[in-house]
This record gives C-alpha cells, sequence and structure tokens, in this order.
C-alpha cells in the first residue's frame, strides 16, 4: 500500500486509473448489457406472447411475408419453420432484412431483445409445427466430445465453412459464413433449419450429441490459442502466401538493399 | 575455413616488410602447411579467396535462395528424426486435444508429435516450411533479376537452364514436403496430383496406377514422396546449386555497366575479408528473418485440417503459393474441355493447366536465351548487365510473362478474393479467364512504351543536361532555361548501352536468282528482330552530344570543365 501511495503521482499513474476504470465500467456493460444476455432453455409459450408476436411481426415481417405469414413474392411463406429458424433468423440480425441481396447478412447489433424474438418465434408456431428451440443441454456444447465433433464438423461442414470455421466462398456471390464465436444456440439452429445455402441436418441425420460435439469443437477452437503463432485468419495457404509477398519477403529484400547499400 | 583465408590473404594485404608471424600464425600456419602438402588446396582456394564479386543488392537474391535452401536443410534433418512416412493406421493420444482418439496415418501421428511433443519441434516445423517458401521465391526473384538485366546471354545461357530446372525441382520439392503430413490438405494435393497424372492420354490410368502402386490413395504413395523429398530431389538440387556456383566461378559475375565497368574487368571487392564478412553476415539476417518469421506466424497448422479421408475435402483447399499458378490455371479452364472422342475421354480441363502447362512454361523459360540470341544474331559475350528499359522488348515480354503467371496465381485465391470482396466468385473467375489473354498483351505494350519514354528521357538529359529552373534573359530579350550538363559518372550510365537495329533482310536469292535455303528462317528471323528493334531509342553519341551543345540550348552551361566532363562520358558510349 506504502509503495502505491509512493507512486500516486507517477505520470503512468493516470494513465494505469484510466484503464482500470475503462474495464471496470465496461466489464460491468458487458454483463449488464440486456444484448448479451443468454435465454436458457425453451420458452414458456402463453397465448398474450403469440398476441405480441403477431404485432411484432406485422410492424416488421409483413411486407416481406405477408399479413397471416403465407409468404410474397419477395418472402417465403413462414408455416412450419418452427421457433429455431425465427431464433436463428432474428436473434443473429439476418432478419429483418435490410435490403435485398445475395444473402441475408449477420448484423449487429440485433434490434429485437430476446423477449420480443420468443414472442414472434411464438406466433410462428401458432402458423405450423417446426423445429423448436434446441434445448440448452446440447445447444450450449458443454461436455461434448471435442475431437468427435472434429472430425463430424470434417465430414459435412468444412467443405463449405472451411476446416477452421473461417467461412467460405459459394457460386454467385453467396458464402458460408464464419463460425467464430457464434452462440451454441445459434450453430444448433442453422444446423437443424438450414438457412439460406445451408442444407438442413436433421435430429436423424446427426443426432442431438452429435451437434453437440460440432458445437463444443466450434467452441474449443473459439477458445483454444493457435499453437504455432499468428494464425493469419486459418484460410489455409493462400493467407500464408498473402503474408509472405506482403510482409515477409519485403523484409527479407528490405534487409538485402539495406546490406547492400552498405560500403563494403 | 576462415583462420585459411587469413593466411592466405596476408601477402597480399602487407605492403612494406612482413612482420614476423605470431607464435599462434606460426602453428596455424604449420597445421594448414600439412593439409596443403596432402591435398594442395592452396593454391585453389587462395584463388577463391581473392575473387572479386561486384556489389549490388539485386545480387543477393541467389544468396536468399541458397541460404534458406541450407536452413532447410538443416531443419529437415531434425524433422526426420521424428516423422514416419508410413500410411499405417495408428489411433492418436497425443496432447493437442482437438484430435484425442481419431484414428489416422502414422504419418500424420508423427507431425502431430512434431508439432505438439517434440521440444522445439512446431518451431522447426515451421522454420522448415517458411524457409522453403523463402527459398523459392528467392530463386524466382533471382531468375526475375537475371532476366530482365539480360544476365542469362553467352556464356551464361548453361547456368540460366540449370536455374530454371532449379526453380522446377524447388517447386516439386516444396510439393512433395508439404503433401507428406497425410492431413486433409496435403491428401487433397495429392489427390489433385494423381488427377494431373490421369489427364495424360492414353497412358494416365496406367502411370497413376504405377505411382501409387494402385488405386489411390493406398499405402505406398507416403514412402515414395518421402524418399524423393528427403533424398533424391535434394541430391539433385544440392548438385545442381553447386554445379550453378562454379560457373558463377568460372564465367565470372556480371556487373551493372558504370564508370571503369567494362565488359573485361569486375570491379568490386575480394571475398577476403569483404565478401566473407558480408555474405556470412547475410546468412544470420536471412536465418534470422526465417527463424523470426517461424516463430511469429504459422504455416500449414496440420492440426487443424484433420488426417486425410479421400471423402472429404475443406475449403480453401489450395496448394503453396509456388503451385498456385497450376491450381489457378485449373479454377481458369473451363469444364467443356473435358469431353470423349472415340472412346477416350480427353480431359483438357486438367491436362492444359498441368502436364501441358508446367513443360511448356518452364520449357520456354529455359528456352529464352537461345531464342533472343537466334533473334539478335549475337554471339559476343557480355558481362556488363542491361539496364531494363535499354531493352525495351525484352523488358515487355517479361512483364507480359509475369502477369500471366499473376492471372493464374491470383486465379488460385479466386474464392478467398470472393469473400474477403463481396464479389461473386463466377465473376472473378470470368474476369480472370479475360484478363489471362488480354492481361499479358496490355502489360507488354504498357511496359515497352514505359521503358521507351524512359529512354527518351534519358536521351534528353544525356544531350540536355538537367533542367536548372533558373531562367536567364539574354541582353537581346530572350529567355531560357538554364541546363546544368550532368556529371560524367551519371552520364556514363545515360549512354554506356547497346540498341541494335532490326536486322535487314536480303534479297533471299543470289545474283543467278538461285533462292537461298535458309530464306525462309532469313525472313522469320528479320520479321522478329523488327519485333525486338524496330522501336528502338539509340544511345546518344559524342558527335550529338557536340551537336547538341552548339544548338543554342545548352551552350551557356558548356565551359571549361563542364566539356570535359561530357566528352570523356560521351566517349564510353562508342565503344
Amino acid at each position: 500500500m506504502k509503495a502505491l501511495a509512493a507512486r500516486r503521482r507517477h505520470p503512468a499513474a493516470l494513465i494505469a486509473l484510466l484503464v482500470v476504470g475503462l474495464i471496470t465500467v465496461g466489464g460491468l456493460f458487458a454483463v449488464l448489457s440486456p444484448m448479451q444476455r443468454a435465454q436458457a432453455g425453451a420458452p414458456q409459450v402463453s397465448a398474450q406472447d403469440v398476441e405480441a408476436g403477431k404485432k411484432l411481426f406485422l410492424a416488421n415481417c409483413a411486407t416481406c411475408h405477408g399479413a397471416n405469414g403465407q409468404g410474397t413474392k419477395t418472402g417465403p411463406s413462414l408455416a412450419g419453420v418452427g421457433a429455431a429458424s425465427v431464433d436463428f433468423q432474428v436473434g443473429t440480425g439476418r432478419m429483418p432484412l435490410a435490403a435485398p441481396g445475395v444473402q441475408a447478412q449477420r448484423t449487429e447489433p440485433v434490434y429485437f431483445n430476446q423477449t420480443q424474438i420468443d414472442q414472434m418465434a411464438a406466433y410462428v408456431t401458432s402458423l405450423g409445427p417446426g423445429p423448436g428451440i434446441p434445448d440448452e443441454k446440447y445447444a450450449s456444447g458443454q461436455g461434448g466430445n471435442i475431437a468427435r465433433g472434429g472430425e463430424i464438423f470434417r465430414v459435412n461442414c468444412a467443405m463449405c465453412h472451411n476446416f477452421a470455421g473461417s467461412g467460405g466462398a459459394l457460386t454467385r456471390g453467396k458464402y458460408a459464413p464464419p463460425l467464430k464465436d457464434i452462440e451454441g444456440k445459434h450453430i444448433y439452429e442453422a444446423m437443424v433449419t438450414g438457412p439460406q445455402s445451408m442444407p438442413v441436418f436433421n435430429e436423424t441425420n446427426l443426432d442431438p450429441e452429435a451437434k453437440r460435439d460440432v458445437i463444443a469443437y466450434l467452441h474449443f477452437l473459439d477458445k483454444n490459442e493457435n499453437p504455432g503463432g499468428h494464425a493469419l485468419g486459418n484460410f489455409g495457404p493462400v493467407g500464408d502466401g498473402f503474408f509472405f509477398w506482403l510482409i515477409a519477403i519485403p523484409v527479407m529484400l528490405g534487409a538485402a538493399v539495406w546490406l547492400g547499400k552498405k560500403a563494403a | 575455413m576462415s583462420t585459411t583465408a587469413h593466411g592466405e590473404s596476408a601477402p597480399v594485404a602487407d605492403r612494406g616488410p612482413r612482420p614476423a608471424p605470431s607464435p599462434a600464425a606460426k602453428k596455424i600456419g604449420g597445421v594448414l602447411g600439412w593439409f596443403d602438402d596432402r591435398t594442395g588446396l592452396a593454391k585453389p582456394v587462395r584463388y577463391l579467396m581473392h575473387k572479386v564479386f561486384p556489389d549490388h543488392w539485386s545480387f543477393m537474391l541467389g544468396e536468399v535462395a541458397m541460404y534458406s535452401m541450407v536452413v532447410a536443410l538443416l531443419t529437415g534433418v531434425f524433422l526426420t528424426l521424428w516423422f514416419i512416412p508410413s500410411a499405417g493406421h495408428v489411433e492418436y493420444t497425443g496432447s493437442y486435444i482437438g484430435l484425442n482418439g481419431i484414428h489416422m496415418s502414422e504419418a500424420y501421428k508423427s507431425t502431430l508429435d512434431i508439432s505438439f511433443d517434440v521440444k522445439g519441434g512446431l518451431l522447426i516445423r515451421q522454420i522448415h516450411h517458411w524457409s522453403a517458401n523463402f527459398f523459392i521465391a528467392a530463386v524466382g526473384l533471382h531468375a526475375c533479376r537475371i532476366f530482365f538485366t539480360g544476365a542469362f546471354r553467352k556464356p551464361r545461357e548453361i547456368n540460366w537452364v540449370i536455374g530454371t530446372i532449379l526453380l522446377l525441382l524447388a517447386c516439386i520439392e516444396g510439393f512433395a514436403g508439404y503433401s507428406l503430413p497425410d492431413d486433409l490438405l496435403s491428401g487433397t494435393g495429392i489427390r489433385v496430383m494423381e488427377g494431373f497424372v490421369q489427364s495424360a492420354p492414353i497412358i494416365g490410368s496406367y502411370l497413376a496406377y504405377f505411382i501409387f502402386d494402385g488405386a489411390f490413395p493406398g499405402e505406398a504413395i507416403i514412402p515414395r514422396l518421402y524418399i524423393a523429398h528427403v533424398l533424391l530431389v535434394p541430391a539433385i538440387l544440392v548438385g545442381l546449386v553447386a554445379a550453378h556456383l562454379v560457373l558463377v566461378v568460372v564465367t565470372k559475375h556480371t556487373q551493372y555497366p558504370g564508370p571503369g565497368r567494362t565488359n573485361e574487368n569486375v570491379v568490386g571487392f575480394p571475398v577476403m575479408p569483404v565478401y566473407a564478412a558480408k555474405a556470412g553476415g547475410f546468412f544470420f539476417i536471412v536465418f534470422g528473418i526465417i527463424a523470426l518469421t517461424s516463430a511469429l506466424v504459422t504455416i500449414n497448422p496440420v492440426w487443424m485440417y484433420g488426417p486425410y479421408d479421400p471423402s472429404l475435402v475443406t475449403a480453401d483447399s489450395q496448394p503453396d503459393w509456388y503451385m498456385g499458378f497450376a491450381d489457378g490455371a485449373l479454377r481458369l479452364l473451363p469444364g467443356w474441355l473435358e469431353f470423349s472422342a472415340l472412346g477416350y475421354t480427353l480431359s483438357l480441363n486438367l491436362a492444359l493447366g498441368s502436364i501441358v502447362l508446367l513443360p511448356v512454361a518452364f520449357g520456354l523459360m529455359g528456352a529464352y536465351p537461345f531464342l533472343e540470341a537466334w533473334v539478335t544474331g549475337d554471339k559476343r559475350e557480355h558481362h556488363l548487365l542491361d539496364r531494363p528499359r535499354n531493352t525495351p522488348t525484352r523488358t515487355a515480354i517479361g512483364m507480359a510473362a509475369i502477369t500471366c503467371y499473376l492471372v493464374m496465381f491470383l486465379a488460385a485465391g479466386n474464392d478467398l478474393m470472393a469473400i474477403k470482396m463481396g464479389l461473386s466468385i463466377n465473376d472473378i473467375t470470368r474476369v480472370l479467364q479475360v484478363l489471362f489473354f488480354l492481361g499479358p498483351i496490355i502489360a507488354f505494350i504498357v511496359t515497352k512504351r514505359i521503358c521507351l519514354s524512359l529512354q527518351r528521357q534519358d536521351r534528353e538529359l544525356a544531350l540536355h543536361g538537367r533542367e536548372s529552373g533558373r531562367i536567364v534573359a539574354t541582353p537581346d530579350g530572350r529567355f531560357y532555361e538554364a541546363h546544368e550538363p550532368i556529371d560524367k559518372y551519371t552520364m556514363w550510365n545515360l549512354v554506356d548501352y547497346d540498341a541494335p537495329k532490326p536486322l535487314e533482310l536480303t534479297s533471299g536469292e543470289d545474283a543467278r536468282g538461285v533462292k537461298s535455303p535458309t530464306a525462309k528462317s532469313e525472313k522469320r528471323r528479320a520479321a522478329w528482330s523488327r519485333f525486338y528493334f524496330s522501336d528502338r531509342i539509340p544511345p546518344v553519341t559524342p558527335g550529338e552530344v557536340a551537336a547538341a551543345h552548339h544548338d543554342g540550348h545548352g551552350h551557356e552551361a558548356i565551359e571549361g570543365g563542364h566539356r570535359e566532363a561530357v566528352g570523356s562520358g560521351s566517349h564510353s558510349a562508342g565503344h
């Protein structure tokens, strides 16, 4: 304590104080912010929820999906897509679509809170049954077999999403998005509903345990520090070559020019 | 080696009476004398130590290549101590939990063990891979330097051909290397290679069966690639590098033109002590940069790819960059090039980008010195380098070839360009397909025009000197900008070059009207000569300089010493 007091007028003290303050405030915001709050478990659905969901739907979705969710020329019918689809599309900010394009993109921030999303999901479920919100037990990926998940990932996902989930290109501007730092629930829902170009991996195709393992593997990749240094985005040899010719080779040439300039 | 050199260089360094050698030097001299008595090496070593090399940073590209190769050889030896070149089936139980319990080949498992369980193994693996990248890049850049400065001309054509073979072998060696770990990416690369082989008409499938000892993937390919990678190709590489270096010593190193540098001399410093120190230090710089890169940046994270399984593929399956042009060619070739005729399937979509592209590209590269010599009919020896601008057509051909290469190279990354730039992969491919044909033509024209403009500017500078920005009013009311003459060192660089005229076509028949048997070939040669040399900016002659100084532009500046400066500079242009 004495040492701390002695250094209180050190020029770096102000900066240190600022850093501590920013981390505290930022951390508190991150913990308390409504956007980050993950909802656990399948929500209880009531008639009020459906009613509230319908209101939200009419205000935000009906332009494209029709007043009764029956679909229009610009948007598909929502009967039977299920709560999982709504939770994924709205929860990742893909819907409501900002503008028509080749593919709906993940956007931040998400414009609805989880309660509103659940209400819309309840309304869409009332149009026709479909895949529900996944059980937190599987969607969290907790306790999954990482290595088995990796194998399942390489068999089913890597051809589009890349070996490390860095994403990949599809035809005509479509793409498989990167899978870094995605909530387990959304990964699960994407597998069950097959959004956009993605195929559906239903429960007989990949059982809930397999899906849990895939999520566990992806979360392992998120947390696992790359052992060999900077991973260059895990884009394979193209990333390596990009770094090599733009940074490593200029450094090497710079060394040659520098030494060449030195009078012998 | 260095102690030998000290002993050898002592007589040269000393001008006055030699001081008595110290006891230590006497001892060293005794040991060296013992060796010399038995090997007679003192004389050749002294010759090498006194060998003079010219100095320029671009001459160090070849050194980067050689040093990177040494680093790759050293680290490669380390890796062989642990790598198991076998397709034998094992279960992984090492420290990387992402693959715990997964079944894989011994080759892949041992690569993982090197990465995670051998001390320093991952760093050495990355040094090995990065140094191989530096090796191939440096060989390529070195080849560019040789090409654009005309260092491949007589008497160095053999060394150019050796260099071309080295570049090809380096690429093959790299491919064999990154194919060994048997991860998903390397297996995909081998699968593509199998496709290349199979695309050979008639013999393709037999050849593939021969290489893989049966159907793909089999168990034979990894041991076979291993022996190619650690013994066969490196032995040829090292042998050719040795021959390459011997030829550099025999033909002497080229030098850039400059005052005092002629076709008959080499201006520079002796190996001992200057180049021994400089090159020795540069080795450590190269090693240091490679080690730093390897410590900071991952290359080929095999643990991410998982074990190879012929039924799987991952997005971003690309070869290392040096094979990228071939992969790009495959991505550019349209699918309709595969068709069946007379009961045979001809996969031109594959064959054109591989078994045709590689021999044609490297064949043209190796043959270029001979093609150019045929066009120019030049049988002289050349030890002075060309400035690229002074050979506009050659420079333009080089840039066209590089453009062609770059288009294929970029095409190999079309999927990543699509995601990163938010474009459609189809559009990118289409654009690159067009650019493959159009790009080289544009590059040729643009480069040639730039070279000619630079030559005109040089000519202007040589004739009229530098614009001083000083406006002078004469008593009779005329205004002009004073031009300052350039010094003779600069002048030398501007005027000391050859600009051959296109060959004149003789009538092709003699006085009696008998056609010359070589008429056709001569006609072709004349056409090529026109292509090369019809746009020419001749170097400034002494007469032209004198005339320029009398035409009223520069007379005010040509006084006393300046006249001498310009005179001696332009004198050299005549030789």
